[in-house]
């Protein structure tokens, strides 16, 4: 039995030796350490033998099997670095050649703007909600304190709808988005924080600077004690987000005439920076938007009382913000949806 | 608005830089948009014509002497206009001119004119760059010192103001003047008004009734006769062409640089011109002929307010005189009007003529209806000075419109409260004071009666104050504070998270967004075939025919943009837009989420016959050319449907809403190639490749998908709705069988039989083949199946019994052969 089992563990080992294919690694693993293998058999016969000799051929019996299972683990090893080291040779990429291309969509530069301002102004506590584009004269107009015939309706070449006639009725596509201020205040009570994007549209003949359509953020905060510092604050606060710690904010008085006091805030010249440029009409300043605190005519016509309640107003316009930062210089680019226009935003 | 700073400082010292004056004036609400600087003639200096000979050797030059005061020269002159006795511009050798002809810079060199030496020359404004005057040599005003450079004496710095519209006070001098006083703390100095008048009344030479005194709150008017009609002084002259305004006579130049000064039209009319010197400011007749000043006849109505005399209209109120009773060389004696009319009526006749004058776009601004008065004094006072006219004694004031003035109370407390800034009420008053306002002292310690300046209109509120306040200390000493009230209640806005997530998925799959126009033109609407109704909304007055109607749909936009980039990118382009469309209200209700509400009928709102449209926002798609960029190892192949439906398949589960789609007959579409999109039964969409007759009427190339989708449909939908199911423990079991199928049966009905079956946990068509081995009108669709239990293992004879089962189903119901 001892002689058998040397002999075993003798022609096992020549044999593994030699093999260099996975496949016939499992063959001889099957052979020699398998069930039916030899070695199994002698192991199995054990119970036959005379005690003495059982207990002799069984240690030898089980060391060769270990010795046969650690030459397997090393020669599957062997095999497996070989095969590694040969699957590496031949796999030289040029790697130059282009990648795979996959599409690539982007959202419309306006798009993108509109959410970093409506972002930087959620951060702010301010909620987004949107009205309609088609508006009445009422609440485009009238209730902001421009009357029919007033010289303010000259500041807002309007796109009619219905012709224009008196008491506030006639339909229009609107103007701006302080509409919503008054949209707002009829249905809910302050306090009110929120911005409204949204399309505005002007009868105008277009050129590199004006635009028949085009973006606007409004913005409307409204509690007790709210002041024009707030106001102030709350607008450097945005001006420092888009355009960076650096940049010169001024905020001076301005007239719309649904806000008093009126104010207007202008950024120093991204192109310039001051000095005087073509962009900002050589006045170092460039118009960002419109506040003012809201009027107490509009507060009321919302039905807030404006003894107990104060509140502010901006509006923004959107193209305004890519074209100051990236040096476009004509407004109708934006709708005209040009890929090689689109696809640089 | 221009401002001369030089003519300026006549109403106030000026001791700051025109730069720091304009940042204060710009601060304090009145924006400079432009610094323009005259002067800088180096070498040009006032002379004095001694005398005038001819040339000897040429008949149209003549020999200029030219007094210097230091010197003389004789200098070779070809103006016309030259005359002994007038002020000259010189320009000595070294001057910087521009050529009258070429219009180029050159430098003055001497030279010998047809044989005499000119060491000189005078010259004309262009050759100044003063203006593009060139046909003689510029006069100066007679007072202008002899010798002195040119730039000291003319030299200027010319304001460009944007005046709000609230502040027609300020479309003056004047009005500026007291901006620059109470910003800089001088005095206004105001012109002399005064005047010498003669014995005889001017009520026993003209009445004055105003019988519409609801448009014409005030009517004032001097007589002045005597008058010699000429050219005004040169002084006067240069102002008026310094504004942009030609002189035309002695009497019209008054008129306007009254105006200019106080900012109150005047209108001179021919006295003897006046039908039984009456002047009657009335409505006019319905029909009502008259023919003004431009000898345009116009056709009249009573919303129109006139001037007439006994007879006749004489001028439309505040917008044109009339031809007739015009002012012209024969004319002896003037009727000085100084009114105030209705702005609404002068806004809306002079818009309706088309006539916005320089009068009219004042008066309808809202003029104050204290100054007709003082600005006629000042004018009168002119005819007297400047025209040697003779005034009759008192002047006319009709005033029905007298208004009492009413104070406003402001106190430290409100200012804080709308500004944020803390001022006392000494303070406060103080500043307002300086702007000309009235301060009365009250029982409360912190607050004052403020009466307005007669010259202010725009003041209603204590607002107004505050700001009137604010403005003078500075918007720049407002603190700048961070929003401290209480947030408001924090909303769920579905209708923005959709869209978000919409964008993003779209984005995801390769496709760019575009923004088309809410307008669009009914060239481009009749291509898509769209029946429009009578009620069709567009847009009353139109600016151009491509944007007219408001959009029922975005596909017209969608296509046209398709077509621009089509003509520059040959590679694969995928587009969409998330937008509103513009529809008639539905007759039953739709449903409207919160945010857009407004386009639904409200409550309190004023509206009539009429309602707003429904502003429904739609997604839509687009897919054109190859399916992979041009690539060495790139996906062969045009887009087709399926890769539409695989956008929308996509788009779809990315929102998680279930959907099926059925054969489709939009006319856009082609009508084999075409599906509708079914969600809960209810159509959210479609989907296919469009009509070829579309594709060629927007002159698209290749195919075209389009993919549609409603997007009110899908925020009516669970979006975002989930089960949890734990994953399975046990392994599944997979088997592919191929089935042959007729020709007509949907794949849709083949899947629905399967899924029918328990254990089925995945149906994946993996192969449609129709050919070779397969017999005529049939199809074989290969179709992996995916068999599990959530509690054990499947056995192979477990599997095998269920799939036998649906097999015999699937044979039953749609006579389909398993293929072997
Ligand atoms: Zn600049």
């Amino acid at each position: 039995m001892l002689q058998q089992l040397e002999q075993i563990q003798k022609q096992a080992s020549e044999e593994l030796e030699k093999i260099n294919d996975p496949k016939e690694l499992q063959l001889w693993k099957v052979r020699y350490l398998g069930r039916k293998s030899k070695l199994t058999r002698v192991l199995r016969s054990l119970a036959t033998l005379p005690l003495e000799e059982r207990r002799k051929v069984g240690v030898r019996g089980n060391e060769v099997k270990n010795i046969l299972e650690s030459s397997l683990a090393e020669r599957e090893k062997i095999l497996e670095e070989a095969r590694i080291a040969s699957s590496l040779k031949y796999k030289k990429l040029d790697v130059t050649l282009p990648g795979q291309p996959l599409s690539v969509g982007r959202l419309h530069p306006v798009t993108q703007t509109l959410e970093e301002i409506c972002d930087i102004f959620k951060r702010m506590g301010f909620q987004v909600v949107e009205g309609p584009d088609v508006e009445w004269d009422y609440y485009n107009f009238e209730a902001l304190n421009i009357p029919q015939e007033h010289p303010a309706r000259d500041m807002f070449a309007t796109l009619w709808v219905d012709a224009e006639v008196g008491g506030g009725k006639a339909r229009l596509l609107r103007t701006h988005t302080s509409p919503v201020q008054i949209r707002l205040m009829e249905e809910k009570r302050p306090p009110i924080r929120v911005v409204v994007p949204g399309r505005c549209y002007r009868y105008e003949a277009t050129d590199a600077t004006h635009e028949s359509m085009f973006y606007q953020v409004e913005g409307l905060a409204i509690d007790k004690n709210i002041t024009m510092a707030d106001l102030k604050g709350t607008l450097f606060e945005f001006c420092r987000c888009v355009f960076g710690e650096e940049r010169k904010v001024r905020f001076r008085c301005d007239y719309f005439p649904f806000v008093e006091p009126g104010a207007e805030v202008a950024i120093e010249c991204l192109a310039c920076h001051g000095a005087g440029c073509r962009i900002c009409g050589y006045t170092g300043w460039v118009e960002i938007l419109g506040a003012g605190m809201v009027h107490p005519d509009v507060l009321r016509r919302g039905g807030i009382d404006p003894q107990a309640y104060s509140g502010f107003a901006f509006g923004m316009g959107v193209e305004r913000m890519p074209m100051l930062r990236y040096g476009i210089d004509d407004i109708r680019l934006f709708y005209a949806n040009d890929l090689r226009f689109l696809k640089q935003f | 608005m221009k401002v001369s700073l030089k003519w300026l400082s006549e109403y106030v010292d000026i001791k700051l830089t025109p730069q720091e004056l304009a940042d204060r004036l710009t601060m304090a609400g009145i924006e400079v948009q432009g610094v323009q600087t005259v002067g800088g003639w180096e070498n040009v200096v006032v002379g004095e014509v001694l005398a005038v000979t001819p040339h000897p050797d040429a008949e149209r030059l003549k020999l200029a002497t030219v007094n210097l005061s230091s010197q003389q020269l004789t200098v070779v002159c070809a103006a016309p206009n030259i005359a002994v006795g007038q002020r000259v511009p010189f320009a000595r050798v070294g001057a910087q001119l521009i050529d009258g002809h070429t219009g180029e810079m050159l430098t003055l060199k001497p030279a010998k004119i047809r044989g005499i030496l000119s060491e000189g020359m005078v010259c004309s404004e262009k050759e100044l760059g003063i203006s593009d005057s060139h046909e003689g040599i510029m006069v100066l005003p007679s007072e202008a010192p002899i010798g002195i450079p040119l730039g000291e004496y003319l030299g200027d710095t010319i304001f460009d103001l944007d005046v709000t519209p609230n502040r027609p006070d300020c479309l003056c001098l004047i009005g500026i003047a007291r901006e620059v006083a109470a910003l800089t703390g001088e005095e206004v100095h105001l012109p002399e008004v005064d005047y010498q008048e003669e014995e005889q009344s001017i009520d026993s030479l003209i009445s004055v009734d105003i019988t519409a005194p609801e448009l014409c709150p005030r009517y004032c008017a001097s007589l002045v006769t005597g008058i010699t009609i000429s050219s005004s002084p040169v002084w006067l002259q240069q102002r008026l062409r310094s504004y942009g305004m030609r002189p035309i006579n002695n009497v019209v130049d008054i008129t306007n640089y009254v105006t200019l000064e106080y900012g109150q039209p005047l209108h001179a009319f021919d006295y003897h011109k006046l039908k039984g010197h009456k002047i009657i400011v009335r409505r006019a007749k319905n029909g009502e002929v008259m023919t003004t000043l431009d000898e345009v006849e116009r056709t009249l109505d009573e919303n129109v307010l006139v001037i007439a005399d006994e007879e006749k209209p004489v001028a439309i109120a505040g917008i044109m005189g009339g031809w007739e009773s015009e002012v012209t060389d024969e004319t002896t004696a003037i009727l000085l009007e100084s009114a105030n009319f209705d702005q609404a009526t002068i806004r809306r006749g002079a818009r309706h003529f088309q006539l916005l004058s320089e009068a009219s776009l004042r008066f309808e601004k809202g003029l104050s209806r204290e100054l007709p008065l003082v600005a006629l004094k000042r004018a009168t006072r002119l005819f007297h000075e400047l025209a040697h006219g003779k005034v009759a004694k008192g002047v006319v004031d009709v005033y029905p419109g007298k208004l009492e003035p009413e104070g406003i109370l402001i106190s430290a407390e409100e200012v804080k409260r709308l500004s944020g800034l803390d001022v006392n009420i000494d303070e406060i008053v103080k500043v307002l004071t300086s702007l000309g306002f009235e301060c009365r002292q009250t029982s409360v310690p912190s607050q004052a009666l403020i009466f307005s300046p007669y010259w202010r209109s725009d003041i209603n509120c204590a607002a107004d104050l505050v700001e009137e306040a604010v403005r003078i200390i500075g918007y720049d000493k407002i603190p700048a504070t961070r929003l401290s009230a209480s947030l408001p209640e924090q909303e769920v806005a579905p209708r923005l998270e959709l869209r978000e997530k919409i964008r993003g998925i779209m984005v995801g799959l390769g496709f760019q967004e575009v923004l088309t126009y809410s307008l669009t033109s009914l060239e481009k609407l009749r291509k898509l075939s769209i029946e429009l109704e009578p009620g069709a909304l567009k847009v009353a007055n139109p600016m151009t025919k491509e944007q007219e109607y408001l959009r029922p749909n975005l596909r017209a936009g969608l296509l046209a943009a398709l077509a621009t980039n089509q003509k520059v990118e040959s590679g694969s382009i995928r587009l969409f837009e998330i937008g509103k469309v513009f529809l008639p209200q539905p007759v039953i209700a739709t449903p409207s989420s919160p945010s857009l509400r407004g386009a639904q009928a409200t409550k309190q709102s004023p509206r009539a016959e009429n309602e707003l449209p429904w502003e429904k926002e739609m997604l839509c798609a687009l897919l054109s050319g190859p399916k992979a960029s041009l690539s060495w190892r790139g996906e062969k192949g045009e887009f087709d449907f399926f890769d539409a439906k695989g956008v929308a398949e996509n788009l779809l589960q990315g929102l998680r809403i279930a959907a099926e789609f059925k054969p489709g007959s939009d006319q856009n579409l082609s009508p084999a190639e075409s599906a509708e999109i079914i969600s809960e039964g209810d159509r959210i969409g479609v989907l296919g490749v469009l009509h070829p007759k579309m594709a060629q009427a927007f002159e698209l190339d290749g195919v075209v998908c389009l993919i549609e989708i409603d997007m009110e449909k899908l925020l009516s939908k669970p979006i975002g709705q989930r089960e949890y199911t734990p994953i399975h423990r046990f392994p599944g079991v997979s088997r592919d069988i191929a089935l042959i199928v007729d020709e007509g049966t949907s794949y849709q009905q083949v899947e629905s039989i399967i899924r029918s079956f328990p254990l089925v946990t995945e149906v994946t068509l993996f192969d449609l083949y129709t050919g070779e081995q397969i017999p005529q009108g049939k199809k074989s669709f290969a179709i992996r199946v995916v068999y599990q239990s959530p509690d054990r293992t499947l056995t192979d004879d477990e599997v095998n019994q269920v799939q036998q089962n649906m097999l015999d189903k699937l044979n039953q119901e749609l006579g389909s052969i398993l293929r072997s």
